[in-house]
């Protein structure tokens, strides 16, 4: 049977099948597929600007003295970064010894022992609602609760503050990966375990945290990450400090304070500096990053 | 040959008190750590409340609508660092969302193969690790010496609106507003996208099936059934955009003096805070404090409003 034995065949024909581009309502299409395009490219242009002139500008100063000296005095030149260096390493430090622990705690509880009541909900809610605290109100509580107060042996600006201040902020992205990361461990791993007659202790240390390690790992990094790059919450905790790490009871030095104190700064040899810092922070945090999704590629379940 | 098994393999046996000892101290010990976090929420809380009482005493409401910030006059409002707080979040915002659910919508759908779209993805989400000291500084040297012309343009044709009303001189409200929607554009677009890989196939297939084009099936399928994540997103995004301290205090000019246009500089609460609160003593510490209480509320109360709305929301198509 073939098409010309209907009587509407004419307007069949007319109103083919066959894609037209002039069609208004395909013209329409074509235009908002433009602007979503345009729009991408418009979101992933700062990205290329900004590792563009942080690895022309930065990358450029990059030597080993830069790594190995302190910074000089304004309006001398050369010097080095290596305490900032030193320091972030310090602090983030000092954060991911207090974060990770108390969040994967906390992540447990939620995801192995909580039943649903008041105290998991308010625990849920209380890791989101933090979440969302502006990072220097991190700093603001931890000046008030230890800077003013001088509570480490009389000191008032310190690295330990600092670190404290980072481990807020660090907190509620540990608890969340780690709930969310166990919540995955198939049922059967714990039902397994507790039928050869674990205890819940045995069953969460030997299978499932094991298990969940890799997402938990990739969750953790990135909130290192994070931390490793925050500025507001470090500028009135640890401060800043032209010298070389002086312990966890003083104040120290960080690339992110630093380039925030030397980019304000008038003097090219600071500014230089500033960029320098910038590229090995971008560095650090992009290398972690691009790690941490490597993991997660990995991870089984 | 038959296996005799021994006695006492089929009996039970009992656990040792120090291994249930061991389960319930592991018990505990969680309970208490998650229970940290609810305590760093209400010791920040109660840092906050208690560090403003004096200002809070003193000025009570009127701090709120005053834009007088005076630490030689020892006399403080707050009105021009809420304002700008509130305007530059809400201008970013405006910026933000439609450019980041595009892009979301341009890395979710077909148009162009999967290695682009996973790329562009991932740029944006790279684009979320960059810290916002860094954007800062790029936002000092780069940004703003490429946008003064452009701004000095704007002054000259619109001069006339009291938004456009002061020559740029530098650092400014526009400026610190185009940081922002870098800051959060990436939050935006990862949640939009979250939110419309989430939408059933079934719609789209529904939507093709009774004949619309691609463009009619996402703009009346597929973003509506999706608005509740990306409403949940965009408001989690202004959050994040009132608490943005580092990028906005580099480029926003930090000055107290309420101006109506944009390319003034200006202040948000956060930015005060960055700038004054280590040089600042007595009375000043507790005046910024309060605006630190006020900022938390804003932010809490947006956040939790998020929360509200996604869940509100979201069973509607699960």
């Amino acid at each position: 049977m073939t098409m010309s034995s209907f009587p509407q065949a004419a307007s069949l024909q007319s109103r083919s099948l066959r894609y037209k581009a002039s069609l208004p309502r395909n013209r329409w299409n074509a235009f908002l597929t433009v602007i979503a395009a345009l729009f991408s490219l418009i979101a992933v242009l700062p990205l290329v600007l900004v590792l563009g002139y942080v690895l022309i500008k930065g990358g450029s100063l990059l030597s080993l003295s830069l790594l190995s000296e302190l910074p000089p005095a304004p309006g001398l030149e050369g010097g080095g970064i290596g305490n900032a260096v030193v320091g972030t390493v310090i602090v983030t430090l000092v954060a991911s010894l207090i974060a990770i622990p108390v969040g994967v705690g906390g992540g447990i509880y939620l995801a192995e022992f909580s039943r649903a009541g008041w105290f998991s909900q308010f625990v849920r809610f209380g890791t989101n609602v933090l979440a969302g605290v502006p990072s220097i109100i991190c700093g603001v509580f931890i000046y008030g609760l230890i800077v003013s107060t001088r509570i480490f042996f009389g000191q008032s600006y310190s690295a330990m503050a600092g670190g404290m201040a980072l481990s807020v902020l660090m907190l509620p992205t540990v608890i969340k990966t780690t709930d969310e990361a166990l919540k995955l461990v198939p049922q059967e791993l714990r039902l397994g375990a507790m039928g050869l007659g674990a205890s819940s202790f045995v069953t969460v240390t030997r299978i499932t945290l094991p298990t969940a390690f890799k997402p938990i790992a990739t969750g953790v990094v990135l909130g290192i990450a994070r931390a490793a790059g925050e500025t507001a919450p470090l500028i009135f905790t640890a401060l800043f400090s032209p010298f070389w790490p002086e312990g966890l009871f003083n104040p120290i030095a960080t690339m992110s304070v630093l380039i925030f104190n030397f980019a304000i700064m008038p003097y090219e040899a600071q500014t230089a500096l500033a960029w320098a810092a910038s590229f090995v922070l971008v560095l650090m945090i992009l290398l972690s990053n691009l790690f941490a999704r490597w993991l997660g590629r990995f991870s089984s379940y | 040959m038959v296996a005799t098994p021994r006695d006492d393999l089929f009996l039970l046996r009992r656990r040792p008190p120090q291994e249930k000892l061991v389960d319930q101290g592991f018990r505990l010990l969680s309970v208490v750590l998650a229970s940290l976090v609810g305590l760093v929420l209400a010791g920040i809380l109660l840092t906050v409340l208690w560090g403003s009482r004096d200002a809070a005493m003193r000025f009570g409401l009127q701090f709120l609508v005053v834009s007088d910030w005076d630490p030689a006059g020892d006399t403080y409002g707050a009105f021009t660092a809420i304002y700008g707080t509130i305007v530059s979040s809400v201008l970013a915002l405006l910026i933000a969302v439609p450019l980041g659910v595009g892009t979301a919508i341009f890395i979710t759908e077909n148009l162009i193969p999967l290695r682009i779209r996973q790329t562009v993805g991932l740029m944006v989400e790279l684009l979320a690790a960059i810290p916002s000291v860094v954007l800062g500084l790029w936002a000092i040297f780069v940004m703003e010496p490429f946008l003064r012309p452009i701004l000095e343009l704007l002054h000259q044709t619109l001069g006339w609106l009291p938004l456009f009303s002061t020559v740029p001189q530098g650092p400014g409200m526009a400026p610190a507003v185009l940081i922002l929607v870098v800051m959060i554009l990436p939050i935006i677009t990862a949640i939009s996208r979250d939110s419309l890989q989430q939408v059933p196939p079934e719609l789209r297939q529904a939507a093709y099936g009774v004949g619309t084009t691609r463009w009619d099936a996402i703009l009346r399928v597929i973003l509506p059934a999706a608005v509740s994540g990306i409403t949940g997103g965009v408001m989690l995004a202004l959050g994040r955009a009132m608490g943005e301290t580092m990028a906005v205090t580099m480029i926003i000019g930090n000055s107290n003096n309420f101006s109506w246009s944009l390319l003034a500089p200006g202040n948000t609460i956060a930015s005060m805070l960055a700038n004054q609160f280590g040089e600042a003593d007595g009375f000043q510490v507790s005046a910024l404090m309060y605006a630190a209480l006020i900022l938390m509320l804003l932010t809490l109360l947006v956040n939790v409003l998020a929360q509200w709305v996604v869940r509100r929301l979201s069973l509607k198509y699960a």
